[in-house]
């Protein structure tokens, strides 16, 4: 009897010893960001929307040698005197970066809001409405081409609020708080750059304001987010409240610029009408092809039919057209029937390895969507640089305008040819992740991956094969998990590449290189 | 050769939105033990299936999904280190099924789960005999199968190790068991490398939440018949609720409350080394699971090998010498 109840106290320590608890973000304890390099020409830049960094005038700031910033360094002592552990986390947290963290805030959401309605009891599905964004199915519902906007949209206003910012450092040079007073500690690591305006505070500034457009129900939990970031600056030594106010004051008008163009850039007309739907169906049955059909029951509408006529940042319209690819083989050709053929015989045979890549390329409901993905890859790859806040928005914000511009022009072909799934053309073809609720052609993965793949191989050179490499994969996991045809994922290769040339062609000539 | 039927606890606490009625234990779960060096081994088939589920409480259908179903095959051994020790193995097969929709079913070996059951305690109280358990067990993933493709996943590939204390009282043929089960889960390993939950991870790795449970079951019981109602109740120490239509996730906040009717017969005379068993379960409420009905029938053989005439005993049927 002794030896069992060893062996059942063995088994109760094993117990508590094996059952790991500890599962942590790959970003969670990153050093304080240390640029090689401030960049502290970057007013200069060429930004995306304003037409001159000083579009929005900043105050010239009190002299150091002024009571009023005297008060401000007293703040700062206050709180370095009487640190909690939480705010020691939220000075840790914030310091790895400010648009990391905005940006890692934004994947959350799209990740969050990505969850598709549920059908009403009359078998039609309700609609998302920007008017009354918490009633159910609350707004926004961010699938991939939504986010793609979105993101570009964050990523291109904090560009252009640190251009601005950075122009002000540069005019005003006042010197950080830690410089001016030795008795205050840097607390987030020491840089070169003027504190007035901070930095953190415009990319919090220009971020939450960006919320009343895009995530109405956040705006609360954002707000927070902006407060705890302000409060980090402040304890850490790294900016005075006067720093923040203008940094947070200028962040909120540049995203104004932003939020007036996204409002009339036609995003809001995209999901189309029922009137729209059904033509799309007798176009392609006139061209006597078979049109695409919902797999979903109760059929649900297509996902932003219109998405293809929003206005991108580095397309316009006609080149929109220009981009678009000859027409996938005829629904009723050899080619199309050897297609599905090998669609169904892929289905049949993938192995634990495909399987693998269909899942970790995904992306699907309730994911950050294929362009946060790449945004997770950038953000990985961008932390090894040590760049400026500046120039980490400047890398993010092509990245997201080439994957806003991959998303309209995939949607534009998928609508101009409105051609069927795999499972469509045969049931028997069952899918290992589920069939997005949009044409086949060209696919979504492909662009989105081929044109990150593109700038961000401009962007590090080094890591362009490994790019490259990464967005064939993400290519071919359509075609393994059955939901497209291999000629979906090569031309969509092709035209995303095309799409991420344009950034490139940005890229080259706004400054920074 | 009383009942040797077990349930891989695995599938029992772990694919519950799949098949949550495959939890239906004996073994692992009543109060019968081998003999010294006997070996009772055998299989059962399972079959489980559901087309409504609860997505957090609210319960719907899905006609994109049809009737998800789930079958086992089971192998599964009990051995007898002492009479007051058995060892309990199994592992099984797994094939998943929805009837509409696109998604495609899997298949393929599950986890082995193991384990070591001890008598402490055995004495007459009134007129009936209370014999008490200890029970600790785990399962191991036996394939790489993938967890992160609910509702057709074959399992949720987690480490997981249990405690269990399970009481029994007799009176003549009729008793009555409970037990209660504790089971901490290690973290799992997805193919992705981040997932939102309540918040997004940047991680591959996934916190499983613990899982607790308590099973009752009363009825009749001889040496040639087991016939038994069962009601089991399993809880999640955690874990998070499916939003509508979201995506099902291994760590969601999985329960159930499920109840059924066992039985077990042995064969008479020269051939009650063989026994037969099945049952059913229904899934009277639950949370993040499919409201799942299912049935098994299975065989099993005993083998001895102590040089004695094989026997499994039901201690408490004997009345303790005093």
């Amino acid at each position: 009897m002794n030896r069992n109840i060893s062996l059942l106290a063995i088994g109760v320590v094993f117990f508590l010893t094996a059952c790991n608890k500890s599962v942590s973000n790959r970003t969670a304890a990153l050093p304080a960001l240390a640029p090689a390099d401030e960049d502290v020409a970057a007013g200069s830049w060429k930004p995306i929307l304003l037409t001159r960094p000083d579009t929005f005038a900043v105050a010239t700031p009190a002299a150091t040698t002024s009571p009023l910033y005297v008060a401000d360094l007293n703040e700062i002592k206050g709180y370095q005197a009487h640190l909690t552990s939480d705010q020691k986390g939220q000075i840790a947290y914030w310091s790895a970066g400010g648009v990391l963290r905005w940006n890692e805030v934004m994947r959350e959401l799209m990740a969050k809001y990505n969850i598709p309605p549920y059908q009403n009891i009359d078998g039609t599905y309700p609609i998302p409405s920007a008017a009354n964004p918490f009633a159910y199915p609350v707004f926004p519902f961010s699938n991939p081409p939504y986010a793609a906007r979105a993101y570009a949209y964050v990523s291109a206003a904090q560009y252009d609020a640190l251009v601005a910012c950075w122009y002000y450092k540069a005019k005003f040079n006042r010197p950080a708080p830690y410089k001016v007073d030795s008795t205050i500690k840097a607390m987030a690591g020491k840089t070169g750059l003027n504190s007035y305006p901070s930095e953190g505070a415009v990319l919090a500034g220009v971020t939450a304001e960006m919320m009343q457009l895009l995530f109405p129900d956040e705006i609360a939990n954002v707000q927070q987010k902006l407060q705890q970031q302000e409060m980090a600056l402040i304890a850490s030594g790294a900016a005075t409240r006067s720093d923040i106010t203008a940094g947070e004051t200028l962040g909120r008008q540049i995203a104004e610029v932003f939020i007036a163009r996204a409002r009339g850039d036609k995003a809001g007309a995209a999901v189309g009408t029922p009137a729209i739907w059904a033509q799309y169906v007798t176009t392609a049955q006139a061209a006597s092809q078979v049109p695409w059909l919902s797999l979903e029951t109760p059929a649900r509408p297509p996902m932003l039919p219109l998405f293809g006529k929003v206005k991108g940042f580095l397309c316009d319209s006609a080149t929109i057209v220009a981009l678009r690819p000859g027409p996938p083989p005829a629904t009723s050709s050899d080619e199309m029937k050897a297609q599905t053929a090998a669609a169904l015989a892929q289905i049949k045979n993938a192995t634990r390895e495909q399987m693998r890549i269909v899942q970790f390329w995904a992306d699907g409901v309730a994911t950050a969507t294929p362009p946060g993905h790449w945004n997770t890859i950038a953000a990985t790859d961008f932390i090894q640089q040590n760049w400026s806040e500046v120039r980490w928005a400047r890398n993010m914000a092509l990245l997201n305008m080439a994957e806003m511009d991959a998303a309209i022009s995939c949607w534009d072909i998928k609508y101009f040819y409105f051609n069927p799934r795999p499972s469509q053309m045969d049931a028997d073809i069952k899918t290992l992740t589920g069939v997005p609720n949009f044409p086949a052609y060209v696919s979504g993965h492909s662009m989105f991956s081929s044109a990150a793949a593109t700038v961000l191989g401009h962007i590090l050179p080094s890591r362009a094969s490994a790019y490259q490499a990464m967005a064939q994969e993400a290519a071919n996991s359509r075609i393994y998990a059955g939901i497209h045809y291999k000629v979906d994922c090569e031309v969509g290769m092709t035209v995303g590449a095309n799409i991420g040339n344009y950034a490139i062609k940005r890229a080259q000539a706004d400054g920074a290189e | 050769m009383l009942n040797c039927k077990i349930v891989a606890f695995s599938v029992a606490l772990t694919l519950l939105l799949a098949a949550p009625a495959v939890l239906k234990a004996q073994t692992d779960e009543d109060a019968i033990m081998m003999d010294k060096k006997n070996l009772c081994i055998g299989a059962t088939y399972m079959h489980s299936s559901w087309d409504h589920y609860w997505e957090g409480t609210f319960k719907r259908n899905n006609r994109n999904l049809g009737t998800v179903s789930t079958q086992s095959v089971m192998l599964m051994g009990t051995y007898g280190i002492t009479r007051k020790l058995n060892v309990v193995v199994g592992a099984p097969y797994v094939w998943t099924h929805a009837t509409r929709g696109t998604l495609h079913g899997q298949h393929g070996v599950q986890d082995l789960s193991a384990w070591l059951k001890w008598e402490a305690l055995d004495l007459n109280v009134g007129k009936g005999v209370l014999s008490v358990y200890a029970l600790g067990g785990g399962s191991l993933p036996l394939t790489n199968y993938i967890a992160d493709f609910l509702p057709l996943s074959i399992g949720l590939h987690s480490k997981t190790l249990s405690g269990r204390l399970l009481i029994d009282y007799q009176l003549s043929n009729f008793f009555v068991t409970a037990s209660g089960t504790y089971t901490g889960r290690h973290d799992i390993t997805i193919d992705r490398d981040s997932y939102y939950t309540t918040s997004l991870h940047l991680t591959n790795k996934v916190d499983m939440p613990d899982m607790a449970s308590y099973n009752v079951r009363a009825g009749y019981r001889s040496d040639w018949l087991i016939a038994e109602a069962v009601f089991t109740q399993m809880f999640t120490l955690g874990g998070y609720d499916i939003r509508k239509n979201d995506m099902p996730f291994p760590s969601n906040k999985m329960n159930s409350s499920m109840a059924g009717l066992d039985f077990k017969y042995t064969l008479p005379k020269k051939w009650n080394a063989l026994s037969i068993v099945g049952g059913g379960m229904y899934t009277v409420a639950g949370r993040n699971v499919g409201q799942s009905t299912s049935w098994d029938l299975g065989a099993f053989y005993v083998l001895d090998f102590s040089h004695k005439r094989s026997k499994a005993h039901n201690s408490a049927a004997e009345p303790v010498k005093k």
